[in-house]
């Protein structure tokens, strides 16, 4: 039968040995995260370029190329959420599935689905935009910030 | 950009890097996914500015439009291009002009889908 002082030993055990591992299993952790969070990006990237230059091979400039380029992935990431795959290479890739557009569409479609439950327009309407609206809201502040700022220092 | 298989390359290492850097932040600081969008379409913009990002892009095409720091980017051009050319109103339409394709694309397709889908259980 353990004593009252051997319980507490074990548990100052068990609290330094978890102190420990703490100290240690993150850092594996973070490399293994951005790791898989370049090759998964990278790769969804790659697809992008696969994209851009079938659009850019049919007659189009590079800024031309650029809208229907990131409407496809878009809808490549719709898609992959309404098959619920997209969710898995959330999970897998962090990062490299969100910061890429399609991870952007993958919020959108994720939301319409999941919010469909509160009704078609206050649930499905309302809450499109969830999280990517954020993205949205600040990325036009920016933006046309930083152009009003270029445009009225050229002319 | 010519069409060889470097682009591809290129838009790896240079998307894939972006990535990283995403996951870092979340990693090493506590703020949540979404807030480290909103740093990544504020931060695309900026550089937009600086003239940094279309010179990324020159060099990694959809390395660098792909991820949400080229949506940013995407906006700003747009939005100074159309300046440009219409004055104030163009400083607005413009926002749109290389991403408001791909905004009715995720509207309009993620309503379709979800009326045939289910979430998950």
């Amino acid at each position: 039968m353990a004593s009252p002082g051997a319980k507490k030993q074990k548990a100052d055990d068990r609290a330094k040995y978890q102190k420990l591992a703490s100290s240690i299993v993150p850092r594996p952790q973070l490399a293994r995260n951005i790791a898989v969070a370049f090759v998964v990006g990278g790769l969804i990237c790659a697809l992008g370029q696969a994209v851009m230059n079938a659009f850019i091979a049919s007659g189009m400039t590079g800024d031309e190329a650029t809208a229907p380029t990131l409407a496809t992935m878009i809808l490549i990431g719709v898609v992959l959420t309404g098959l619920s795959v997209y969710h898995h290479i959330g999970e897998f890739a962090g990062a490299g599935a969100a910061v890429p557009i399609t991870g952007f569409a993958n919020t959108v479609a994720a939301a319409a689905m999941d919010f469909k439950r509160e009704g078609y327009i206050l649930g499905m309407g309302a809450k499109m935009f969830i999280i990517a609206g954020p993205v949205l809201v600040y990325g036009i502040l920016a933006g046309v910030t930083v152009a009003l700022i270029k445009w009225l220092s050229r002319g | 950009m010519e069409g060889s298989s470097l682009d591809y390359v290129i838009a790896f290492l240079v998307g894939g890097a972006i990535c990283a850097v995403g996951q870092a932040v979340l990693d090493l600081t506590r703020i949540s996914p979404a807030h480290m969008l909103v740093l990544f379409v504020v931060v695309g913009a900026v550089l937009s500015g600086f003239g940094v990002y279309d010179r990324l892009v020159d060099f990694a095409g959809a390395g660098a439009l792909v991820p949400v720091s080229g949506f940013g980017h995407s906006i700003a051009r747009g939005s100074l291009l159309e300046a440009r050319r219409l004055g104030v109103i163009g400083l607005f339409t413009g926002a749109f002009e290389f991403t408001g394709l791909g905004v009715a694309t995720a509207v309009f397709f993620s309503a379709l889908i979800a009326l045939v889908a289910n979430p998950r259980a």
